[in-house]
C-alpha cells in the first residue's frame, strides 16, 4: 500500500509552482518598495543639500544666516560624544554579557535580570533622557556636558550591546570551551583566548549598530538640554557641546526655506559619518576573520 | 581486511601481558554521580593501571562519557551534578576541596568524540596548552609542537602548513591534531571519548595504531561503541550497564570468556 500517489502529485504540481511564483513576486515587490522609498529619500536629500555642501560648510560654526551656517561644532561635538559613548558602552556591555553568560549561576535572579535587559532595549529614548537629566546632569552635577550626554547615550544603547554580545558569546561552540577547560585552562584564560576571539565579530557588529543609533538620537540630548548655537569647540569632556542630530533638528525647524537646504546638507554629513563608522566595523571584522 | 592485519600484529606481540604488579593511576571507590535526580553512576569500583589501554564499553546512556568526564572533573561543568565516593589519582582524592581542577587537567589530557580544534592555526592549537601554562619561549614552543605532532603521527602531513587554519584539514587529521594538542601538555593519562566515531575506517585505523604507540608513554582510557575496536586495542575492558560496572577484566577474558551473562549478551550483539 502506497501513501503517495504519483499521479496526484503530478496533478497538483502546477498549482504548487504557481503559488511559489506568486510569493516570489510578492516578496520582490516588498523589497523593491523599501528600496524605492530609500532611493527617493536619498535623491531628495542629495538634490536639496548638495548645493550647500562645501569645505566652508564643514569649517563654519552655526549662524543666523543660512549661507554662512556651518556644521563644525556639531561634527566635532558628535566625535567627542562617540569618544565617550564607545568605550563606556562597549566595556560595560561586553563585561555584563561575559558575566551573565560565563559567571552568573542560572537561577531566578539572573532570569529576572535577563528579561529586564531585553525590556530596557525597548524603552523610548526620551525616558533615558530623563534618567540622564536626573542622575548625570543634576545629581552628579555634570551639567549639559559631553560626559553627561555620553553616559546617557551609553545607558540607552547598553541593553542592545549586552544582548548582541551575549548572543555572540553563546554562539561559540561548547566543544571549544570543553577543549580549553580540558587542558587545564582557567575560566579567565578560556574567556580571553577562546571565547572572546570567536565572539568578537558578532560583538563588534552589534556594538557598531548600537553606536550608529546613538549618533542619530536627538530626544535624550534635547531633554538633557544640549544647546544648538555654539561658537566654540569643546576642549574636554566637561564642556558643553552640540551634536549632529541636534543641529539638523534645529535647522529643519527654522522657517526660512534656505535652512531646509542647510539641514539636508547636515543630513548628508551625518550619513557620511555613519557610513564611515560602518566601514570601520566591516574592516575590523574582516581583519579578525583572517586571523582565525 | 585492515582489521585482520591489526589483529595479527597484536597476537604476534603477546597480547596477554599480565602486569598485575603495575602501579595504579586511578582507583575509583564507590563512586556515585547524579545529574539532578538522575542517578547516572552507581557504586563504581575500578582500578586503572599504568601504561595500559582501558576500554569502556556499554550501551548508549549507560554512563561511559559521564565516567570518563568525572576522571578529569569536566562533568562538573554541568551545574546539577552531585557526586559521592572517591577517585584516587596517583593516590590523591581528586574530589578533595584543595585539589585544583586545573592541575588535574594538566596531568590528564582529553580527546573528544567530535574533533574540536580551535579556530586557530595548527601551530597555535598545539601550542595552546603549553602557552596557558606559561611557556613563552619560541624555541621551546617549536620543539613541543613538533614533538607532539610527531607523537600523534601527523607531523609529516602538516609540517608544511603549520600556520594554516586547523579547520582546513580532514576530520581524521583534525582528530590527530587534537591528540597532539592533548600530548603537548605532557599528560600522564589520556582520556578518549569515542575518538573515532566521527571518522572513516582509514583514519580510525591510524588512530588505533597511534593508541598502541602512545600506551608506551601514557595510560589511556578509551570509550568506544565498537566491540572490535575494544578487542583490538585494549588491555582491560570495563562493561558498563545502567550506570554500573557489570564486569571489568582483561580484554581477552571479557571477549572470550565473560563471567556475567549480560556481558556475553552485549558483546555478542543481543542488546545495546
Ligand atoms: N548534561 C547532562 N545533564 C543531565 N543528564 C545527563 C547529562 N549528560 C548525560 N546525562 C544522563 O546521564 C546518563 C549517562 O549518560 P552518558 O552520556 O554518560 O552515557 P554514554 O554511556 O556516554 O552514552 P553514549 O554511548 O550515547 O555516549 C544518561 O541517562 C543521560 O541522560
Ligand atoms: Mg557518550
Amino acid at each position: 500500500m502506497k501513501y503517495i500517489e504519483q499521479d496526484l502529485v503530478i496533478q497538483r504540481m502546477s498549482g504548487r509552482k504557481i503559488l511559489n511564483l506568486i510569493f516570489k513576486v510578492l516578496f520582490l515587490f516588498a523589497t523593491s518598495l523599501a528600496l524605492l522609498a530609500l532611493a527617493i529619500l536619498l535623491f531628495r536629500i542629495v538634490t536639496q543639500g548638495a548645493g550647500h555642501l562645501s569645505i566652508d560648510f564643514i569649517q563654519n560654526f552655526a549662524s543666523r544666516f543660512p549661507e554662512k551656517a556651518g556644521i563644525k561644532a556639531a561634527l566635532v561635538g558628535s566625535l567627542w560624544l562617540m569618544a565617550v559613548v564607545a568605550p563606556t558602552s562597549i566595556i560595560l556591555g561586553v563585561g555584563s554579557a561575559i558575566y551573565l553568560e560565563e559567571y552568573a549561576k542560572k537561577n531566578k535572579v539572573t532570569t529576572f535580570i535577563q528579561v529586564n535587559i531585553s525590556n530596557l532595549a525597548g524603552v523610548p529614548s526620551v525616558v533615558f533622557g530623563l534618567l540622564g537629566l536626573t542622575i548625570f546632569v543634576r545629581a552628579l552635577a555634570l551639567g549639559n556636558s559631553i560626559l553627561a550626554a555620553g553616559f546617557t547615550m551609553s545607558l540607552l544603547i547598553l541593553p542592545v550591546i549586552i544582548v548582541a554580545s551575549q548572543e555572540a558569546i553563546r554562539s561559540v561552540p561548547a566543544e571549544l570551551r570543553d577543549a580549553s577547560y580540558g587542558m587545564g585552562a582557567t575560566k579567565w584564560q578560556t574567556i580571553v583566548r577562546i571565547i572572546l576571539p570567536a565572539a568578537i565579530p558578532g560583538i563588534l557588529t552589534g556594538s557598531i549598530l548600537a553606536l550608529s543609533r546613538a549618533i542619530g538620537e536627538t530626544a535624550p540630548l534635547i531633554v538633557i538640554g544640549v544647546p544648538v548655537i555654539i561658537q566654540f569647540l569643546p576642549s574636554g569632556v566637561m564642556d558643553t557641546f552640540t551634536a549632529l542630530p541636534m543641529q539638523i533638528y534645529d535647522w529643519s525647524s527654522r522657517p526660512q526655506q534656505e535652512f531646509q537646504q542647510v539641514a539636508a546638507a547636515g543630513i548628508i554629513v551625518l550619513m557620511a559619518f555613519l557610513l564611515f563608522m560602518n566601514s570601520i566595523a566591516v574592516f575590523i571584522r574582516n581583519k579578525f576573520h583572517k586571523r582565525y | 581486511m585492515m582489521t585482520t592485519i591489526v589483529e595479527k600484529e597484536r597476537t604476534t606481540e603477546s597480547p596477554v601481558r599480565v602486569k598485575e604488579h603495575a602501579k595504579s593511576v586511578y582507583s575509583t571507590n564507590q563512586l556515585n554521580l547524579w545529574y539532578g535526580s538522575n542517578h547516572a553512576l552507581k557504586n563504581i569500583d575500578l582500578d586503572i593501571k599504568e601504561h595500559e589501554v582501558t576500554a569502556i564499553i556499554g550501551p548508549s546512556g549507560c554512563g561511559k562519557s559521564t565516567y570518563i568526564k568525572t576522571l578529569n572533573r569536566m562533568v562538573e561543568l554541568v551545574p546539577s551534578v552531585k557526586t559521592s565516593g572517591e577517585i584516587l589519582y596517583r593516590d590523591r582524592n581528586i574530589f578533595d576541596s584543595n585539589y585544583s581542577v586545573e592541575e588535574l587537567r594538566t596531568r590528564v589530557g582529553m580527546v573528544f568524540q567530535k574533533p574540536n580544534p580551535f579556530p586557530k592555526s595548527i601551530y597555535d592549537n598545539v601550542a595552546y596548552g603549553p602557552r596557558i601554562h606559561g611557556i613563552r619561549n619560541k624555541k621551546i614552543l617549536n620543539e613541543i609542537v613538533e614533538k607532539s605532532l610527531r607523537g600523534a603521527a601527523i607531523w609529516d602531513e602538516v609540517k608544511d602548513r603549520l600556520h594554516e587554519n586547523a579547520y582546513g584539514v580532514s576530520g581524521g587529521q583534525q582528530q590527530r591534531i587534537c591528540i597532539a594538542r592533548a600530548l603537548a601538555i605532557e599528560p600522564d593519562v589520556i582520556l578518549m571519548d569515542e575518538p573515532t566515531s566521527a571518522l572513516d575506517p582509514i583514519s580510525t585505523l591510524k588512530i588505533e595504531e597511534l593508541v598502541q604507540e602512545l600506551k608506551k608513554d601514557y595510560s589511556i582510557i578509551i570509550v568506544t561503541h565498537n566491540m572490535q575496536q575494544a578487542a583490538r586495542i585494549s588491555d582491560k575492558t570495563a562493561f558498563f550497564l545502567n550506570g554500573e560496572v557489570v564486569e571489568f577484566d582483561h580484554t581477552d577474558t571479557i571477549f572470550s570468556n565473560p563471567s556475567d551473562k549480560r556481558t556475553e549478551d552485549y558483546i555478542s550483539g543481543r542488546f545495546g
